[in-house]
């Protein structure tokens, strides 16, 4: 154990803060990987659903891959799915009992898919991908930039869906009533989930011209 | 003539590369080739050209479509004084008409082709007068009453995600002009459907005589108040309210005549999208639960925009099947969807645009299939072959 004292390194330190930020763009869950679709073409109907969901997401990814990571030694390959799978209906059903305590509107409106954050395969992948072979610190780290990562996306695509689908966001009207008035009317197609998907789509569009690595061949 | 050649021949160095315009040569060379047709010539190999070549192909499509917009036209004026109780006469119906109809075409145009021309300068390609058709073909499948700024918008989505995103002109999975009609149809559903957006003036709640509903045989089929369809002959010609160059069975068939004898487009889509609309009326005629199943299969195809998808839409050479024995499945399927959902689906009363849109989807799997099971019929009769020898 005298090696500790070389390995320790900073809770900043640039390898880290990679980790956290490379889910932003490159390492995007959705948009380059493309997990979770499923959760954010259901809960971006509104703002404010999808912010407390990309809440919830970030929290569980955060807290299991810490959980995960600190029992990785002594967790037996054979069983390790179902070690996984355990930690993390735990934190979603904390999640859920907290949502349900304090936004129960919230709540209702998320309805089954904060208890389908368990099968997030954002989460599941984290777990197996990067908590299982790395240190408490950094597996935390990366939960977080990947519940982020996932949660950016979702509050982009449900900003432009409430703001074109219902003209408002975060449940007050933003566009004019002259607006209307003059012939302006919601795009009833935004709330659909096709137009979910379209967004998504979009988005993935423009990162991938931004960013010509990311083009596959 | 010669003059605009020497027009052209005169700038056209500045449009080359390098010239100061270079950065427009794609629009100059749609421009160019739509006004004459271009004299390259393939130096490799054996190659084997049509005069006809696809711009020309899109120009008499269009003029196939002319007769409906006419006609269209004067149906406009015709509902329009019909619903305020005016007498009136074929002038006074065609210039109301063409004031409401213009609009329609010239935004279709224009919002359009600007899609089209950036994503041609951007992707260095040049423009294909694909647009052509569909910016002809939108306004005659919308309601004389949308507002221009939907028009324009859904225009924009169905160009960019219809049609650029897959690569342009003859990449495209979906028939533009009828992804414009569904997402429409989906955004803005109290604008393209109801009894009031058919006749001009109607949803503004313009005066109306009694006993004008403005409602369409469609509507009417769907809530079972099937006497007030028009008969047969009237469905025919042409005179009731609807989107605007569906409505005359007329004059889409002066259309189906300039393109057959031209040979440009497909008769085996039509008549097999006919025979498939016609196959499932006679087995709703046969259940008859519901006065909508038991109305003859003429009925049924003179309704609703059946022929106009069938004639303008189906036989779409890109979204089409390919292979011949792959349109007649296509074409069938495409009629017997359109009756099951206008029967069936009360919510969308016209089946034809859904059903056209459903089987696109489904055209490269249909030719996918054609095409295997060619190859091992061929194979087979290869191998007996082998054996006797």
């Amino acid at each position: 154990m005298s090696t500790t004292k070389k390995d320790k390194e900073p809770v900043f330190s640039l390898k880290n803060m990679r980790l956290l930020t490379s889910p932003f763009n490159l390492n995007n869950p959705i948009t380059v990987l493309v997990l979770g679709i499923c959760s954010a073409l259901a809960v971006t109907v509104q703002m404010k659903p999808a912010i407390i969901m990309a809440l919830s997401v970030t929290i569980v990814t955060a807290f299991s891959s810490l959980i995960i990571s600190v029992l990785r030694n002594t967790i037996p390959p054979s069983i390790r799915i179902i070690v996984q799978l355990i930690v993390v209906a735990s934190l979603v059903i904390i999640v859920d009992q907290v949502l349900k305590a304090y936004v129960y509107d919230v709540s209702k409106k998320l309805s089954i898919f904060v208890g389908l954050i368990i099968t997030n395969c954002i989460i599941m992948g984290r777990l197996e991908a990067f908590a299982m072979q790395n240190k408490p610190i950094p597996s935390f780290i990366d939960g977080i930039g990947n519940g982020i990562g996932y949660g950016m996306i979702l509050v982009v695509v449900a900003f432009f869906r409430e703001l074109l689908g219902s003209g408002k966001l975060l449940g007050m009207s933003v566009i004019p009533h002259s607006f209307y008035e003059m012939g302006y009317r919601d795009n009833g197609m935004m709330i659909l989930p096709p137009m979910a998907l379209i967004t998504i789509g979009v988005i993935i569009w423009v990162q991938r011209s931004r960013n010509k690595s990311l083009i596959e061949k | 003539m010669k003059a605009l050649r020497k027009f052209l021949d005169k700038i056209k160095p500045g449009f080359s590369k390098g010239g100061m315009f270079s950065m427009f040569r794609s629009t100059f060379g749609a421009f160019e080739t739509f006004l004459f047709v271009p004299n390259k010539v393939t130096h490799q190999g054996t190659h084997i050209h049509d005069a006809v070549d696809l711009k020309r192909t899109m120009s008499v499509v269009v003029i196939a479509l002319l007769p409906s917009l006419i006609f269209g036209m004067w149906n406009v004026g015709r509902q329009y004084y019909t619903s305020i109780g005016e007498a009136t006469d074929i002038l006074k119906n065609l210039w109301f008409g063409f004031l409401k109809v213009m609009p329609i075409v010239i935004v279709s145009y224009v919002s359009g082709l600007t899609v089209e021309f950036i994503f041609a300068q951007i992707r260095k390609h040049e423009v294909n007068e694909g647009f052509l058709v569909t910016g002809m073909l939108i306004p005659l499948i919308m309601p004389v009453d949308i507002p221009l700024w939907i028009v324009a918008v859904s225009t924009i989505f169905a160009v960019i995600f219809g049609k650029e995103v897959f690569g342009g002109t003859g990449m495209n999975v979906f028939n533009p002009a009828l992804l414009t009609r569904a997402f429409i149809f989906f955004a803005y559903p109290a604008q393209i459907s109801g009894d009031t957006v058919w006749t001009y003036g109607l949803s503004q709640g313009s005066k109306v005589i009694d006993g004008f509903s403005g409602a369409t045989p469609l509507a009417n089929a769907a809530s079972y108040t099937i006497d007030k369809i028009p008969d047969n002959f009237t469905l025919f010609l042409g005179n009731f309210p609807g989107s605007i160059g569906e409505t005359s069975k007329l004059a889409i068939l002066t259309g189906v005549a300039i393109l057959l004898i031209t040979g440009i487009a497909n008769w085996r889509i039509m008549l097999s999208v006919i025979l498939g609309g016609v196959c499932m009326t006679l087995i709703f005629n046969a259940f008859g639960a519901n006065p909508y199943m038991r109305i003859s299969p003429l009925t049924q195809i003179l309704m609703g925009g059946f022929l106009f998808g069938a004639v303008f839409m189906a036989t779409d050479p890109v979204t089409a099947a390919q292979t011949n024995t792959g349109q007649y499945i296509y074409g069938i399927l495409i009629g017997m969807f359109a009756i099951l959902i206008r029967v069936l689906n009360p919510a969308y009363p016209e089946g034809m645009m859904l059903s056209i849109i459903l089987m696109n989807a489904f055209a490269p799997l249909i030719d996918h299939y054609v095409v295997r099971a060619n190859i091992r019929r061929r194979l087979k009769r290869a191998a007996k072959v082998t054996v006797k020898s």
